[in-house]
């Protein structure tokens, strides 16, 4: 990096060469390698520290790291609980947990230095690596759709085909407006699935366009008397963002939690609920 | 940024997650978790059990020392009452005993009375007819005296 000035063109390139997957292939068959090992080593993480919890278990007195886990399975517990009721599911509550866990420590790697990760990288040799799964739209849209498709399965298993064509015809207007309806639901079951993705994508994606800019500040500066204004500038809004976006990563997770629980609970409901 | 081949990677890799996760960490957990609440509402009820249990011991202890009192008082009666049968028993087969001795004793003692009477009584009307003998032998006939003699003996 510090062969580039601190130019507008520098800029724009330090920014999309930030924004750029390491990846093989070309247009739709582009594989990017770097949101799906990261994910991957992620998802490692989580089954390894579950395996370790797992076989240490105190049914007794937990302590320590179990502790930690049962109060997060807890929480799970008590959402999808208050969600489904006696409806149970036993697919919801796993799948709830992993996205909490998941997405939260994909966001994670947002809060680790931005030039840190491809700093590392570029000296043995990879040029491109966008270290945060979730700043990319194929992670979180992956998920988001997943859950459509158990939205929609649920509903039809819940409901029945007829039923779930029913709810297109006949609401939210009643059996007078029915092409109206059936835009309407369309509409609102579509904005489900891509709200879902693009809100995680977004703030992820915005937190850490702001930490490349405040990487900008002095990049590429040379050792001048402007840097002792611009140096503390930097260290002091990228800590407070930083704390700033350990609650955004959180709350980002846990509404992604939330959400998916809340339209599979929906999915759940029957006709004669509504 | 564009929806890629990854997007489907992403999908598989995370309903691989979603299964890795309930095998590894959401079963075993919340079935421990499970077996946990059990052990505690076992105990629970165990122990209410217990008090349960003791609550009766306790009355039953009570009942056990009470009957075991009666049965005591019941046998000191009823051992009191034999003791006062035998002794009154034991008296009076003593007092038929001596009074059968006794009256073994007077009829015998009655009996040799009598016999010592009679054995006397001869003795004493031989000794009679020897002295009077003797002294008729010097001064009287023995057909004189023999009335008076007679009468001796009879009186004997």
């Amino acid at each position: 990096m510090s062969a580039v000035e601190n130019t507008g063109g520098g800029t724009v390139e330090y920014i999309q060469h930030h924004l750029t997957n390491w990846s093989v292939g070309q247009g739709f068959w582009t594989l990017n390698l770097d949101t799906i090992l990261v994910s991957l080593m992620l998802g490692a993480l989580i089954v390894f520290a579950g395996m370790r919890v797992g076989r240490n278990l105190e049914v007794g007195a937990p302590s320590g790291f179990q502790n930690f886990v049962e109060m997060v399975l807890e929480f799970v517990d008590t959402q999808v609980k208050d969600s489904f009721g006696k409806r149970d599911n036993a697919l919801i509550a796993p799948l709830a947990l992993t996205v909490l866990v998941w997405v939260w420590l994909m966001n994670f790697m947002d809060l680790i230095p931005v030039d840190l990760i491809p700093a590392a990288l570029h000296m043995i040799g990879l040029h491109e690596f966008k270290a945060v799964p979730t700043t990319d739209l194929n992670t979180t849209m992956a998920m988001a759709l997943f859950v459509f498709v158990l939205t929609v399965y649920y509903n039809i298993k819940v409901k029945g085909l007829v039923g779930y064509i029913k709810m297109f015809l006949f609401h939210p207007f009643g059996k007078f407006l029915v092409p109206v309806n059936m835009v309407m639901t369309a509409i609102e079951e579509l904005a489900k699935p891509i709200s879902l993705g693009l809100r995680l994508f977004g703030n992820m994606f915005a937190g850490e366009l702001v930490f490349l800019l405040i990487a900008l500040l002095t990049l590429g500066a040379t050792i001048s008397a402007s840097l002792l204004i611009w140096f503390p500038l930097q260290v002091v809004l990228d800590v407070a963002w930083l704390i700033f976006h350990i609650l955004v990563i959180t709350l980002q997770a846990f509404i992604f939690m939330v959400l998916t629980i809340v339209y599979l609970g929906m999915a759940h409901i029957t006709e004669d609920e509504h | 940024m564009n929806i890629t081949v990854t997007l489907f990677a992403q999908m598989i890799a995370f309903i691989a997650m979603i299964w890795l996760v309930n095998r590894f960490l959401w079963a075993p957990l919340s079935s421990m978790m499970e077996a946990r609440r059990q052990r505690i509402a076992d105990g629970l009820s165990a122990s209410e059990r217990g008090k349960h249990e003791l609550k009766l011991a306790e009355e039953r202890a009570v009942q056990v020392i009470k009957e075991a009192k009666e049965r005591a008082t019941e046998l000191l009666a009823q051992a009191n009452g034999r003791s006062t049968e035998i002794l009154d028993e034991a008296r009076n087969n003593a007092k038929a005993e001596s009074e059968r001795v006794i009256a073994g004793a007077q009829a015998e003692i009655g009996r040799e009375v009598e016999r010592a009477k009679q054995e006397l009584s001869k003795q004493v009307s031989v000794l009679a007819v020897i002295g009077a003998e003797r002294i008729l032998k010097r001064e009287v006939d023995a057909k004189v005296h023999e009335a008076s003699i007679a009468d001796l003996v009879a009186r004997i």
